[in-house]
């Protein structure tokens, strides 16, 4: 079966006044129908501009300098502009961080889901209300039909947000990119927009990528996770896979550096440095300054995401062997 | 050689090489600053000095023209004084009190922006609603009842001795609202930010805090006005002397040399007030220039989006 | 009993945010009537900290842990309450009288870039507390003893010249609490430090503060919402909402059997790396605002055990055996295990 979305070697460069920079640097994954994609990293690993790169939107400086971003067998980098505006905020759509990045302030809530379903469908505007109402109902809103009628403002936070999913799945959409939907929301929050995203991708078929730094929250969400460090993807594969079994160094230091509440008062793993900026991102194996295996061919040389002998991940590290053997000696102790 | 370093690699300076109006304007300011200093050194005349002044060169055209003479470059003025060197002496008188007058009302205005900001409360309104009763006074009105009362008071020839500072003062009185407006407005948005709040933990009296810790960070948006404000209170002296509120005809600066020319520009003495307008023009739209410049570094977010 | 640093006793803080008296007029019922609006962000909140420990205070956002972290240090005036420091009494006092306890009392800010006077290099920074509480001191004392301070947190010293924005945010927050540890404190109020922080700065971040501690046996308040931090690096926990302390009890006891049925849906929503799809309790409603606090119990209006008595009847934060404090009557009665 054809896959619903394949990156392939992308690559996104930000003109600078000091030449280019590569932010993101031959990033290739797929996603399935309805399957659901974690892109973990932290601030600077790239994981928003490839988001962005998906759906053709980075802004100026930044522009895609190579690969592609096959979408229902479409190459969407390809696309002009009239073609993109027909896939976005219909075929994929986009949930940000921030709500009111997606709800314009001075239009009610009805107006703003009435014109995106008629921007992208050849219907009334009754027929806009009904599926507006039936999809507020869907993210629980209490009393719709009089929510309707108001103003952005008029909501909490976590009801914003929740109007940001219903708008975001007005169209039906194959694909919903979430950047950090929940790091600005309070944990119980949290958990209810996770769950509600969850419960409607599961039963609309809809597939997800969750943007995020928080590996906790993609472990409740998500069947794959990829691991990007400085603008690459340094580990793939099923999520139960990545978090109990963590292959990369970088991947098996971040989760180790999370206090899960097994080792209370305990010295936490901390990965030394920070990660590089774009300006100066390291030769050879961009993470091998803060890498405890590192050898010297890391240095000189970029490893390549490959599979692992014995494992269904794959990871970009040449050092494997010794990692492994840092996880095993890890286990024992 | 530490701070030029910092300075030869920070962003101001990139910027200031990449734009050309800049640069442009800035060489434009720079030289009518040296000249206006260095006028006593380099003016052919001295158009202060009665003793070298004769009526009977009064009028003259440019040199270029028919009637001119090479020794007044520009032609002379209804006294007979060389338009240059006058110019080149009023260019001086007008940046004296443009600087001076914005130096006073710096002072006021930053003063008072940083009380009404860091007290709040019923301060903070007592000192804005005077800011207010000044601004809605317009400067020339202040500055009309001021000298109308000072000319009464003392006599015009005490008048004309004093004038310079009476202008600085004026002007200074009635522009100060606008530093105190910009400086308590960045007080505000500096106040609860969370540095100033370490520095109360580590015990700062209130006075350390406001002058050591806030206001060299509302700095910024003040450096801005002060350039705008430079040229404003330029044009508001002009505009006093071109009413004759301002430097006497004596000592004149841009604004009454325009004046002085004002009556005779029907009767073909058109150069008189023509050569120090293009000189006040050029020498406010630099200023104006480089200030939205400034802006435009000091708060790259607010106007590049 | 332990003896206690810090015990505060019924604290009170209120903000008025209604403005000028203009905007304070409204018109009801014909007639102009003078209304308040009063955020009330803390109230009647006791707790002590014994010396050593780590006292972890947790909630969601507008439950006024912060602003209880800044009325304890004197930043705002409390509006009722007392607060004691090593059984002085230290709310009410003037900047004079408050002079020696502010060498003793530091705090670590959220935000690595605001908490830094951005045009102050970092040796200013650091030189400015010891020689205003130590104003006898030499010059190359102070140099010492910033040096040595900058290496205690992993700056190079060398680095003193430098603006704060010449570094990237874990350096930044080691710098924050160098400041801190500056006049070599006793207690140290944290709130929310590692926060803005991605997560392998966050693990070193939290590492030297928990080495510094030791170290120097500092006494912690440390204000958060992330419950993992808070179950990896405290000793107890006070849980807030809506100005309130619901729940006060040792890390251990918390996590393995919440109290109040805040606490238990608080610690239900943690999503857990290595638990897939575990429940959650879900909350009715939404926070109500403190500007318009519920009667009775403030969690009355979402709470799945609330009846008639919590809905008019504050209740009071009680003893349940071994340290632990609930302030709920459904605990009380017994009608909640």
């Amino acid at each position: 079966m054809d896959h619903l979305l394949e990156v392939k070697d992308l690559e996104v460069k930000f003109a600078l006044r000091m030449g280019d920079l590569t932010a993101i640097n031959g990033v290739s994954f797929t996603l399935d129908r309805s399957e659901r994609l974690g892109l973990v990293g932290e601030s600077g690993a790239g994981k928003s501009v490839t988001g962005f790169s998906i759906i053709n939107l980075i802004s100026k400086p930044g522009y895609i300098s190579g690969g592609s971003v096959i979408f229902e067998g479409r190459d969407l980098t390809r696309l002009t502009n009239e073609g993109m505006r027909h896939i976005r905020g219909n075929l994929i759509s986009m949930i940000f961080q921030d709500p009111m990045m997606t709800l314009n302030p001075v239009l009610t809530i009805g107006t703003q889901m009435v014109e995106t379903l008629q921007a992208h469908m050849d219907i009334s505007r009754k027929e806009a209300e009904d599926i507006s109402l039936e999809k507020l109902r869907k993210v629980h809103i209490p009393s719709p039909e009089k929510r309707l009628q108001q103003y952005p403002h008029e909501f909490s936070g976590g009801m914003r947000q929740r109007i940001v999913v219903a708008i975001a799945l007005l169209t039906d959409p194959a694909l919903v990119i979430a950047d950090e939907p929940t790091t600005a929301l309070d944990v119980t929050i949290q958990a209810e927009i996770m769950e509600l995203l969850l419960e409607l991708c599961e039963s609309e078929g809809t597939g997800l990528i969750l943007i995020t730094h928080d590996l906790a929250v993609v472990s409740q969400v998500t069947q794959k996770i990829a691991v990007m460090y400085a603008g690459k993807i340094v580990e793939a594969g099923q999520t139960e896979d990545i978090i109990d079994n963590p292959r990369h160094p970088y991947t098996q230091g971040l989760i180790k550096a999370i206090p899960d509440g097994r080792n209370p008062g305990a010295r936490l793993n901390q990965i030394p440095g920070t990660m590089p900026s774009l300006i100066d991102i390291p030769p050879g194996c961009s993470f091998h300054p803060r890498c405890m295996i590192r050898g010297d061919i890391c240095r000189h040389e970029s490893p390549a995401l490959k599979n692992i002998h014995g494992y269904r991940s794959m990871a970009a590290c040449h050092m494997l062997d010794t990692a492994e053997k840092q996880a095993g000696a890890n286990v024992t102790k | 050689m530490k701070q030029w370093k910092r300075f030869k690699n920070s962003y101001f300076l990139h910027s200031f090489k990449r734009d050309r109006v800049a640069i442009v304007s800035f060489v434009v300011l720079l030289t009518l600053i040296l000249l206006s200093i260095l006028a006593p050194v380099i003016a052919p005349h001295n158009p202060y000095d009665t003793t070298t002044i004769d009526i009977m060169n009064a009028e003259m055209p440019p040199s270029w023209m028919e009637d001119g003479n090479p020794d007044f470059v520009l032609g002379t003025d209804i006294q007979g004084r060389d338009l240059l060197s006058t110019m080149l002496y009023g260019l001086r008188l007008s940046v004296m009190i443009g600087c001076g007058a914005v130096f006073l009302q710096a002072i006021i205005g930053i003063f008072i922006g940083m009380i009404s900001g860091y007290a709040g409360g019923k301060v903070d309104a007592f000192l804005m609603r005077i800011a207010d009763v000044q601004l809605s006074f317009s400067t020339l009105m202040v500055a009309i009842m001021i000298s109308a009362i000072f000319q009464v008071a003392f006599g015009v020839g005490r008048y004309e001795q004093l004038a310079v500072p009476l202008l600085v003062l004026i002007i200074g009185l009635a522009e100060w609202p606008q530093y105190a407006r910009t400086v308590r407005a960045s007080v505000l948005g500096e106040k609860n930010k969370e540095y100033v709040e370490a520095a109360r933990v580590i015990g700062l009296s209130s006075k350390r805090i406001r002058w050591r810790h806030i206001l060299p960070n509302t700095m910024s948006p003040v450096l801005v006005i002060s350039t705008i404000q430079v040229a404003n209170a330029v044009m508001s002296e002009a505009a006093l002397s071109f009413l004759g509120l301002g430097m006497p005809v004596t000592k004149p600066s841009l604004g009454s040399l325009i004046n002085s020319g004002f009556e005779y520009i029907f009767s073909g003495s058109w150069w008189i007030t023509l050569f120090p307008g293009i000189l006040l023009v050029v020498f406010v739209l630099v200023i104006n220039l480089l200030g939205d410049w400034l802006r435009d570094v000091l708060n790259p977010k607010l106007y590049k989006g | 009993m332990k003896n206690k640093l810090i015990d505060i006793r019924n604290l009170v803080k209120h903000f008025d945010i209604s403005g000028g008296l203009l905007e304070q007029m409204a018109l009801r019922n014909g007639r102009i009537i003078r209304e308040r609006t009063v955020v009330r962000a803390v109230n009647d909140v006791s707790l002590f900290i014994h010396p050593g420990e780590t006292l972890s205070v947790v909630g969601e956002s507008g439950c006024g842990k912060s602003t209880l972290a800044r009325a304890l240090l004197g930043l705002y005036p409390p509006d009722g309450g007392e607060i004691y420091y090593r059984d002085n009494r230290i709310d009410g006092l003037t900047q004079q009288q408050m002079l020696p306890y502010r060498a003793k009392m530091q705090m670590i800010f959220q935000d690595p870039y605001a908490s830094l006077n951005p045009r102050m290099t970092v040796q200013q920074t650091l030189e400015e507390p010891i020689v205003f509480h130590n104003p006898s001191i030499s010059g190359s004392e102070v140099k010492g003893r910033v040096a040595e301070i900058m290496k205690q947190v992993g700056v190079d010293p060398k680095w003193g010249d430098r603006y704060p924005h010449e570094f990237s945010e874990g350096q930044r927050q080691r710098i924050s609490i160098a400041r801190a540890l500056m006049v070599d404190p006793e207690f140290v109020v944290a709130d929310e430090p590692v926060s803005a922080l991605d997560v392998s700065v966050q693990a070193q971040i939290l590492n030297l503060l928990m080495d510094a501690q030791e170290q120097r046996g500092l006494t912690y308040m440390f204000i958060t919402h992330d419950l993992s931090v808070v179950r990896h690096i405290s000793s107890r926990v006070a849980v807030m909402y809506l100005g309130r302390v619901c729940e006060l009890a040792p890390t251990a006891n918390l996590f393995e059997s919440p109290g109040h049925p805040y606490t238990r849906a608080l610690l239900s929503a943690i999503p857990d790396l290595y638990d897939h799809r575990h429940k959650y309790i879900k909350l009715k409603g939404e926070v109500p605002t403190p500007i318009d606090l519920p009667p009775g119990c403030v969690f009355h209006g979402r709470c799945p055990h609330a009846d008639g008595r919590c809905s008019r009847e504050i209740p009071s934060l009680n003893h349940q055996g071994s340290e632990i404090y609930v302030a709920c009557h459904a605990i009380e009665e017994g009608r909640l295990k």
